[in-house]
């Protein structure tokens, strides 16, 4: 299936600058997979280093959060837009009082 | 990681610093808008934004990415892009965690600004490095500018 995956801004510059890049893929996971296996610089930005997506990269199928579907196995179809979206998080090192 | 700035007017400065003084002893957040150039950046505009961590605002703050679209489309509609964001640090300094570098991204710049006993101190900016192993200090340029109207958008 023919799908477009969106890279969010900060991702850009290990995309070779594209804002979206086409891919072949059935599922969310190989999409994924083929993205970071053509631009292999993004797959540290995106993965821990256990394998699984990092909390703070959320993915959706044109609008639908992958969390609420079957996450990287959900499947898609061609025309499917697939959007990386950031959290942002951080904080103070010291733990709360 | 070459020699970065940050140029920020003093007033967006002044309303980054009297936001981690409002949200004192917790944790202020939000966006930096302006533009993008190749050694220099400009914050043009700030966008205040909730702090989705209630669990622990103390010393944790997250922007939900339903807000992170909404920055990016006040960028977009005011012909910037989104830069970055700034949080503080209540009675901590101004320089990333190892928390914080373990939830960067790549590319923006993350101001913070120390917030000691209620009273804004040190405000630095930082770019987390390629691997993802530091943040390279982004040095930042205060102006006495005066922003362009709208630069301070709304508040959450």
């Amino acid at each position: 299936m023919a799908v477009k995956v969106i890279i969010p801004t900060p991702l850009r510059p290990y995309a070779s600058k594209q804002e979206s890049v086409e891919l072949q893929a059935g599922t969310v996971g190989e999409a994924l997979r083929a993205l970071t296996a053509k631009f292999q610089e993004l797959r540290k930005h995106l993965y821990a280093e256990d394998g699984r997506l990092r909390s703070f990269v959320n993915v959706y199928v044109n609008d639908e959060d992958i969390r609420f579907l079957k996450r990287e196995e959900t499947a898609v179809r061609t025309g499917d837009i697939i959007s990386i979206i950031p959290s942002i998080a951080g904080g103070a090192a010291r733990s709360s009082r | 990681m070459p020699d970065r700035a940050l140029k920020l007017g003093e007033e967006l400065a002044g309303r980054i610093r009297a936001h981690g003084a409002e949200t004192y002893p917790h944790e202020c957040c939000g966006a930096l808008l302006g533009r993008d150039a190749q050694t220099t950046r400009e914050v043009l505009g700030l966008l205040p934004l909730a702090n989705a961590r209630q669990d622990s605002p103390r010393n944790r703050f997250s922007i939900t990415p339903d807000d992170v679209r909404r920055a990016e489309n006040t960028a977009r509609e005011n012909g910037q892009e989104l830069l970055g964001w700034y949080h503080s640090h209540p009675d901590s300094p101004a320089r990333p965690s190892d928390y914080d570098r373990e939830h960067a991204w790549p590319w923006y710049s993350y101001i913070i600004v120390g917030v000691e006993a209620g009273v804004p101190g040190q405000m630095k900016s930082w770019r987390l490095a390629d691997d993802r192993a530091s943040f390279a200090p982004e040095r930042i340029e205060v102006s006495t500018v005066a922003p362009a109207p709208g630069a301070a958008f709304e508040s959450v």
